[in-house]
């Protein structure tokens, strides 16, 4: 037994290795690499069946890998479950509370098995309650509670032990934007007390919102990684947008760009149906130099923007271009 | 061990001042090497769960009625309907069935282990409590421990009306407790066979059909309600080999009076048999189940 088993600020708290589950022919994590820096949330980005809920499973005990090595705090999942299991908070799509006990009888359950003393898990599930705005719903069973409500209930479960790790498997699905955006209140709450999160979600807001990193996963494989703005800067930067006075120019004006042979201007396109021509920059010289070319050419133009693409279109960008399915989709197409 | 543990949580707690004073503290209870619970620990949280199961029933009574009123109801509708024409009148009746009914009460009672682990399950409660640091266990006796419960009192119920009835105990009050505590034992180790029917099949529904296909037969293919030498040889064959005879046989002689070894025997072998071969079927499904 080591005595630095917790890693210090800055270091790993969810180191994934090579990590894969294998469900018959479905390969649910095919190689799976991430990593965690304690603190932060790391936002796991991936369509339905992209393999998010599988690997939440795999770090919480709950399903065991095939193959490949995942540590949490310094904790094996294979090797260490017992422990790995006091440091972790889990809170998955479907509530996982006990419908037919109350806010507090929940809450309080949770403390006992936590090996809390009556006292104590009494005080912490009021505090809970009263954390996550539960108190006056505190003594209702949790089936006749709201939606929200019982997501809340859920994080603060999730809450209880002070976990080092905490888990957050779809935090939002279902819920109405007024009921997201409580959650998500929470959520930064946890991260301003120091807690790590890994977040899975469909929702590109969410991440932006939550997330300091990205893992983007798509049929099991990571396809991209970083932070949110290198991740955008990954997929094209920023799209200048052109709109000319008269519409008829646009295919003089891509011309015109394509034989400038501008420093690392290539690809202007013409969007007939919206009269523009989208150029793809990344820096601002690039910028000046396209207006200041367009402008020498005596080209009259009605207006110019600079565009970041959304996370949607990162996502797009990325899985777009990867998976299997757009391949096929191409090749027919073609 | 746990100081060890204790030392590097401080550490921790160093620099993620003011979240861990609570964690600490968390961690120096209840804590042995290698993250293994302890028996006191693992004692509080069965009853933790235990409370649960009561809480349960509490916020839904009518779940209670199984243990409530089927023994009322059973043992009017036997001794009135079958009385007369098993026994010549009701009161010799009562004798007869009520020790034999003991044995089938146990039964339908236990079918609620299997519905209520399927139903936890669904409701990802279980993925809670399979991510805490407990025995995975301890989820399971929790249940069988509030299920006997709940069989204690159905059979106190059964007795009640029994006497109502006009059973008459030929041996002694002990005698009637060795025929409860028969009964108890036979009907735990047929919680397991609940259990693992409820972690087998798809939804609570499936479970109690099946249940019910299997357990029709072994009680009335029995000598619970009619001595078997009035049925055809195929299916005194049948009586004889089935443990809920043995049962209902032991408790009648218990209450009445006759040979009890051969037939208390029977049952308990029958009820280690059980335990023995579902019991760690059970723990291994519960742990693997995904």
């Amino acid at each position: 037994m080591t005595l630095s088993k917790t890693t210090s600020r800055g270091g790993k708290a969810v180191e994934v290795r090579g990590l894969a589950k294998h469900y018959g022919e479905t390969k649910a994590l095919d190689g799976v690499d991430l990593d965690v820096t304690q603190g932060t949330v790391l936002g796991v980005l991936g369509p339905n069946g992209a393999g998010k809920t599988t690997l939440v499973r795999i770090l919480s005990t709950l399903v065991k890998p095939d193959a490949g090595t995942a540590r949490v705090a310094g904790y094996d999942v294979l090797s260490q479950p017992r422990q790995l299991r006091r440091v972790i908070g889990l809170t998955g799509q479907y509530a996982s509370v006990d419908e037919k006990l109350s806010g507090r009888e929940n809450l309080y359950m949770i403390g006992r098995l936590l090996d809390l003393s009556r006292k104590d898990a009494r005080a912490r599930a009021d505090e809970m309650l009263e954390r996550f705005s539960l108190t006056e719903a505190a003594r209702r069973p949790a089936m006749n509670y709201s939606g929200g409500m019982r997501r809340r209930l859920d994080l603060a479960a999730s809450m209880v032990g002070h976990p080092s790790v905490l888990y957050l498997d779809e935090p939002t699905t279902g819920l109405d934007p007024r009921t997201r955006n409580e959650v998500w209140e929470e959520v930064q709450r946890m991260v301003a007390d120091g807690a790590t999160v890994l977040l899975t979600t469909q929702y590109m807001e969410e991440a932006e919102q939550l997330a300091n990193e990205l893992t983007v996963i798509d049929r099991g494989r990571v396809i991209a990684e970083g932070r949110i703005d290198e991740l955008k800067a990954k997929v094209g930067g920023r799209t200048l947008q052109i709109r000319p006075v008269d519409r008829a120019e646009l295919p003089r004006m891509v011309a015109a760009l394509d034989q400038a042979g501008l420093d690392g201007i290539a690809g202007a396109t013409a969007d007939e149906a919206e009269g523009l021509v989208n150029v793809p920059i990344v820096s601002d010289e690039q910028l000046t130099a396209v207006v200041g070319l367009l402008g020498a050419r005596d080209f009259s133009i009605a207006g110019i923007s600079t565009h970041l693409p959304s996370l949607d279109e990162v996502f797009l960008a990325l899985t777009g271009q990867k998976t299997a399915d757009a391949n096929e989709f191409e090749e027919v197409g073609a | 061990m746990t100081a060890t543990r204790s030392v590097s949580v401080a550490v921790d707690g160093g620099r993620e001042a003011g979240m861990s004073a609570t964690a600490i503290a968390t961690t120096a209870t209840a804590r042995s090497g290698e993250g293994r619970i302890g028996l006191r620990a693992n004692l509080r949280h069965i009853g933790a769960l235990v409370r649960r199961n009561l809480l349960q029933i509490k916020q839904d009574p009518e779940s209670m009625f199984d243990a409530l009123l089927m023994p009322v109801i059973f043992t009017l509708l036997f001794v009135y309907v079958f009385g007369g024409a098993v026994s010549g009148n009701q009161h010799a009746y009562v004798n007869y069935m009520i020790p034999g009914l003991m044995a089938m009460m146990g039964m339908n009672i236990a079918m609620a282990v299997g519905t209520g682990i399927n139903t936890d399950f669904k409701t990802g409660v279980m993925d809670r409590f399979r991510t805490m640091p407990i025995a995975r266990s301890s989820v399971l006796i929790a249940k069988i421990v509030v299920e006997v419960g709940r069989m204690l009192i159905a059979t106190a119920i059964l007795l009640v009306m029994g006497f109502i009835l006009g059973l008459t105990v030929q041996t002694s009050v002990l005698h009637l407790l060795a025929a409860v505590a028969l009964a108890m034992v036979f009907g735990a180790s047929l919680m397991w066979i609940f259990t693992l029917l409820g972690l087998t099949m798809k939804s609570a529904q499936a479970v109690q059909g099946v249940a019910m296909i299997v357990l029709m037969p072994l009680q009335f293919g029995s000598s619970i309600f009619a001595k078997p030498t009035t049925m055809p040889g195929w299916l005194q064959g049948f009586t004889k080999v089935n443990p809920l005879s043995s049962l209902a046989d032991a408790n009648r002689n218990l209450i009445n009076g006759g040979p009890v070894a051969h037939s208390a025997l029977i049952t308990l072998a029958w009820a280690a048999a059980i335990t023995l071969v579902t019991a760690p079927l059970a723990v291994a499904k519960f742990r693997k189940k995904a």
